[in-house]
């Protein structure tokens, strides 16, 4: 076992394209993408943008969870609770708190969709009585928390579009390091005004279907979903003989320093950060199968990432986004994509890079277009955040 | 008193609340309390001669945790070599929700509706550590975490896993939380040093 | 017209955060971007809103936007052609 190895024993997912697993998993090799108009959020860009939604209401939501109505549940904390508990009943957990159990998680909106819709109404009581506690990030992990039972430790990370990768690399570090036996670590994210409208004031959204890597991208889909990983530590696998998915080898987190929002010309962060996991993962650069490229589509973040992978690979791995199918999923992104590598490396499959036509003249470089089969034993996975943190995530496969 | 002394020279601080600024137990600049933010901030801008016009763009938030590491690093970096590279690991409790409200205004109204780009730009708590980066292009490891409370053993089990795994020598450690009127920034370095000679019930008592 | 930049000069300073400088520091044909008083792609967006909040005009396309934002004599005459308000 490489030195920096932490095993994944269970995954959980919730997306635009499936409810679990199981669904995401045939969306994807089926390439049934999940972007579609707004129908749930009452936005004056609706006829504008595509989104990736999950179709369920709150209602809804609530109801596949058997959650109590009038506790006011933000739609993070829902999608959240859908994802861990898969994730958990994935790994073969029966008793939470048989071991020293923590739950690490990521979210950008937090209660936000709640408190948009109910902080301009003055209602005291009724619907909105609780919005307020929903609408802070760290209570989402909490009460996500408690849904599972866990108290040994949470904390919940907020660094953008790296926050679950961030999350992740946490949790695998804890779990090294013996702070834990196990850890929960992901993150979620609902589609909300303030996020549609901002990213929109900045110019990011394409109004079509998003082409990553493409010579002629016009931008990102927001999504929105959440995703859950388990890590656990090498004692409670060999005494609970537990079936290991993958293991996570490599990982690192580095800045940019370059804009707030935009990436630097030549990818630094991203080329930093990738050098480091590979570095961690103690492999050569060859032996990355598979890259799940951040491949938001916007004109800068793909010149930017795409620079960043020339510099570091001799001979560039296979790569792919898988954004066209679920959107920007943000501060869940990490995770979901966390999830999508898993299912590559234990299925030998490379999912597509939907969308693309023509490559861009700066970089000379082609995505994966179609399903393609391929004995992957190391996929990278990156995830990079607004505030320059770019984390690179390397899994390999558990043989 | 010899042990208080000792661990003066190993714990470098800067501690900045309305409207004090405390730096490794000296109070260097005190303001009346009525003062807001906005001409607060100028007034250390201009006191530390920061020289550093996108400062004016940030938002509140950005400009206390700068504002914060730059009295902590000019200082630190006066009895130590400036290392080529470091950590930053930052928590607040509110998140950006102070920025979050501003921007917020500017698509509250259906009928006077423009969205602020620079505002939404600010509308995640880690830019405050991006801006930090650009600042002394600081390419390290970073994070934000948000917590109800600061969370100095947290805070120090991570520090301790970067310096350990030889990734940077320093970590630069906080909290810095902006909440309309009422804010808090509690910046410290950590570094090989300190996490072998100061205790998490030290840094609390200094937090308070 | 001369009016018209003054209105924007101090526009500029108050909407995009340059309290730092006063009017007479920005002259008319110097570049607003990169040198000059080097604004960035936040700064241009922050442009773009003001144009339609202040003066009715939509400012959709990015490469007429860059020679609209080169200067402020630039800016003032585009305005002055296109204003709604």
């Amino acid at each position: 076992m490489r030195k920096n190895f932490v095993s994944i024993t269970g995954m959980g997912i919730i997306s635009s394209i499936g409810n679990n697993l199981e669904e995401n998993f045939s969306a994807l090799i089926n390439k049934k993408a999940g972007l579609s108009q707004t129908s749930h959020i009452n936005t004056i860009h609706k006829n504008k943008i595509k989104v990736g939604e999950i179709k369920y209401t709150n209602n809804e939501l609530i109801d596949l969870l058997g959650f109590d109505k009038s506790e006011n549940y933000s739609r993070t904390e829902l999608l959240g609770s859908i994802a861990a508990i898969e994730a958990i009943k994935n790994s073969g957990i029966k008793s939470i708190n048989k071991y020293k159990t923590g739950l690490i998680s990521a979210t950008s909106v937090g209660g936000m969709v709640n408190t948009e819709k109910y902080y301009m109404s003055n209602n005291s009581g009724g619907k909105s009585k609780n919005y307020v506690k929903s609408h802070h990030a760290g209570k989402s992990t909490e009460r996500i928390a408690d849904s599972l039972n866990i108290t040994d430790y949470i904390s919940t990370i907020s660094t953008a579009c790296s926050s679950a990768a961030n999350a992740i690399m946490l949790g695998a570090r804890l779990i090294k390091s013996k702070k834990l036996d196990r850890v929960i670590v992901g993150g979620t994210d609902s589609l909300a005004k303030f996020t549609i409208n901002g990213f929109n004031t900045l110019m990011l959204l394409s109004e079509k279907e998003c082409m990553p890597f493409d010579a002629n991208r016009t931008g990102l889909n927001l999504g929105e979903g959440s995703a859950f990983i388990v890590l656990e530590s090498e004692e409670i696998i060999n005494k609970e003989k537990k079936r290991v998915l993958a293991n996570i080898s490599g990982y690192a987190n580095a800045n940019d320093a370059f804009h707030q929002t935009g990436s630097s010309d030549k990818g630094d962060g991203a080329y930093l950060a990738i050098k480091k996991a590979i570095k961690i993962a103690d492999i050569k650069k060859d032996d990355i199968d598979y890259i799940n490229m951040h491949g938001t589509a916007t004109t800068n973040n793909d010149l930017s990432e795409g620079e960043a992978i020339k510099r570091i690979f001799n001979s560039i791995p296979p790569f792919s986004s898988t954004k066209p199918y679920t959107g920007h999923t943000l501060a869940a992104a990490g995770a979901i994509e966390a999830v999508f590598s898993i299912l590559a490396l234990n299925n030998n499959i490379i999912f597509p890079n939907l969308n693309f036509k023509n490559k861009m003249p700066e970089l000379n470089l082609s995505p994966v277009t179609e399903i393609t089969y391929k004995n992957l034993k190391n996929v990278l996975s990156n995830s990079f955040g607004f505030g320059g943190n770019c984390t690179a995530l390397i899994f390999s496969k558990n043989e | 008193m010899q042990e208080l002394k000792k661990k003066q020279n190993i714990f470098h601080y800067c501690k900045i609340e309305k409207n004090f600024v405390l730096l490794n137990d000296k109070l260097i600049i005190s303001e009346d309390k009525s003062i807001l933010f906005s001409e607060f901030s100028k007034i250390l801008y201009q006191q530390i001669k920061l020289n550093y016009p996108k400062f004016f763009k940030m938002d509140d938030l950005s400009k206390l945790a700068l504002i914060t590491s730059e009295y902590l690093l000019t200082n630190y970096f006066k009895k130590t070599k400036k290392p080529n590279d470091i950590s930053i690991i930052l928590s607040n409790k509110s998140s950006s929700l102070n920025t979050d409200k501003e921007f917020q205004k500017t698509i509250g109204n259906k009928d006077n509706y423009f969205p602020s780009p620079s505002l939404f730009v600010y509308t995640l708590p880690n830019i405050s550590i991006g801006e930090i980066c650009i600042r002394h292009k600081f390419t390290g490891e970073n994070i934000f975490f948000i917590s109800e409370n600061f969370n100095s053993k947290l805070i120090n089990e991570y520090a301790s896993s970067i310096i350990k795994n030889g990734q940077n020598s320093i970590v630069l450690c906080g909290w810095v939380d902006f909440n309309k009127d009422n804010f808090k920034a509690f910046m410290y370095i950590a570094s090989d040093n300190y996490l072998n000679k100061i205790t998490t019930n030290y840094v609390d008592q200094l937090f308070k | 017209m001369k009016e018209l930049k003054e209105e924007l000069k101090n526009k500029i300073i108050k909407e995009l955060n340059l309290g730092h400088l006063s009017v007479q520091d920005i002259s008319d044909n110097d570049p607003l971007f990169k040198e000059g008083l080097g604004l960035d792609s936040i700064d241009a967006l922050e442009l773009i809103v003001m144009l339609d909040k202040d003066y009715g005009i939509k400012l959709n396309d990015p490469i007429e936007a860059k020679k609209v934002f080169e200067s402020i004599e630039n800016l003032a005459s585009y305005i002055n052609k296109n204003r709604l308000r």
